[in-house]
């Protein structure tokens, strides 16, 4: 419970044996009497094992279906389960639980609140390419959501009832769709998105790519799922 | 031996393979139908390519083997860009299933575990 809202974390993991039960331990040690649910993308490793040790509820898909798949299986056992709010949480450690509150208490004013890295907060950079896409997408999305948006592509969300109806009935498995096209849907179905300032850390596991080639890819994906996302019906 | 019989054992192997695959249920009839109609007319014009040719001068298309090279290009894209349509409703389809299947399992495994505390209780 947090401000009398009912509360459940979402963390997709694929293959996150060595980083999720510290990521599940600090979300209960800093928001006791929170419910968290792992949901378990495909892993082949000890993830489901790990995550059930540390007290979270554990969803297991047969496949691996991506971060899409796994994330609007969350809204849906959040829909099915009468719960007030989802908030959308990474298995690598990148995302900081004390800004869960935060982000809940925004949701007075908003339907989807973006955890959002260049907003003043942490010390969190990206250069080239990569970087020129995310200014890009931003000040497109701005312009959409109506409101400042300063991190498109960032994982770390909280959706009350109308986004977790939104998001459980449709959400799409494509890379970038699940940042990106979802903003777009939200703002298109009467939805509000806000952000809030927070800061990431480095990640406990995994490796962001860095390099220039494929950099420009993600610029190129970034605005083809744009476009796609603003004639899409 | 002749190119007409050459391209009619062709298409006459295709209309076989086809009524084979209906046959032993592989194919769907939606799909077997569309099969068995491209047979049809593959077979007459294997047998006699010179039928095409008079369609062919009707629509300004200087032979009739041209115009089946070009109609046949352009269904072979249109069946492409319906598979690919119909992979993708599977794929959401599938999708779908699976995510469903994860939260029966849940449920499934809560049940177990109240079961099993009333049964030591």
């Amino acid at each position: 419970m947090i401000g009398g809202r009912r509360v459940l974390v979402v963390i997709p993991a694929f293959n996150e044996a060595g980083a999720i039960a510290g990521v599940i331990g600090e979300v209960r040690r800093e928001l006791p009497g929170i419910d968290v649910l792992v949901v378990d993308d495909g892993s082949a490793d000890t993830t489901v094992v790990e995550a059930r040790k540390a007290g979270a509820i554990v969803a297991r898909l047969p496949y691996n279906l991506g971060v899409g798949g796994a994330r609007r299986l969350g809204f849906r056992y959040g829909q099915d389960h009468d719960y007030d709010v989802v908030v959308q949480f990474d298995a690598d450690g990148q995302h900081d639980p004390r800004y869960i509150p935060q982000l809940v208490e925004a949701l007075d004013a908003a339907d989807i609140v973006i955890g959002a890295r260049f907003a003043g907060e942490g010390d969190y950079r990206v250069r080239g390419p990569r970087a020129w896409a995310m200014t890009v997408l931003s000040a497109v999305l701005s312009r959409i959501a109506k409101s400042r948006l300063t991190d498109t592509t960032s994982g770390f969300r909280a959706a009350n009832r109308k986004g977790i109806d939104l998001y459980a009935q449709w959400f799409p498995v494509e890379y970038l769709g699940d940042t990106v096209e979802t903003i777009v849907q939200a703002v298109r179905g009467g939805l509000t998105v806000r952000q809030v300032p927070v800061s990431m850390r480095a990640r406990v596991a995994g490796k962001a790519s860095h390099s220039p080639v494929k950099a420009t890819v993600y610029l190129g994906r970034s605005f083809a799922v744009l476009l796609l996302a603003l004639v899409r019906r | 031996m002749s190119l007409n019989v050459t391209t009619m054992i062709c298409g006459l192997i295709l209309l076989v393979g086809i009524l084979e695959l209906l046959r032993r249920r592989q194919l769907r009839e939606k799909y077997g139908m569309l099969w068995i109609g491209v047979a049809l007319v593959i077979v007459p014009l294997s047998i006699f390519p010179g039928l095409m040719d008079r369609v062919a001068g009707f629509v300004g298309v200087a032979s009739g083997v041209s115009l089946v090279l070009f109609a046949a290009i352009l269904f072979l894209l249109l069946v492409c860009l319906h598979l690919s349509w119909e992979v993708s409703r599977l794929e959401e389809e599938t999708r779908t299933l699976a995510e469903e299947i994860a939260l029966i399992k849940i449920k499934i495994d809560d049940t177990a575990k109240v079961g099993a505390q009333d049964d030591r209780g």
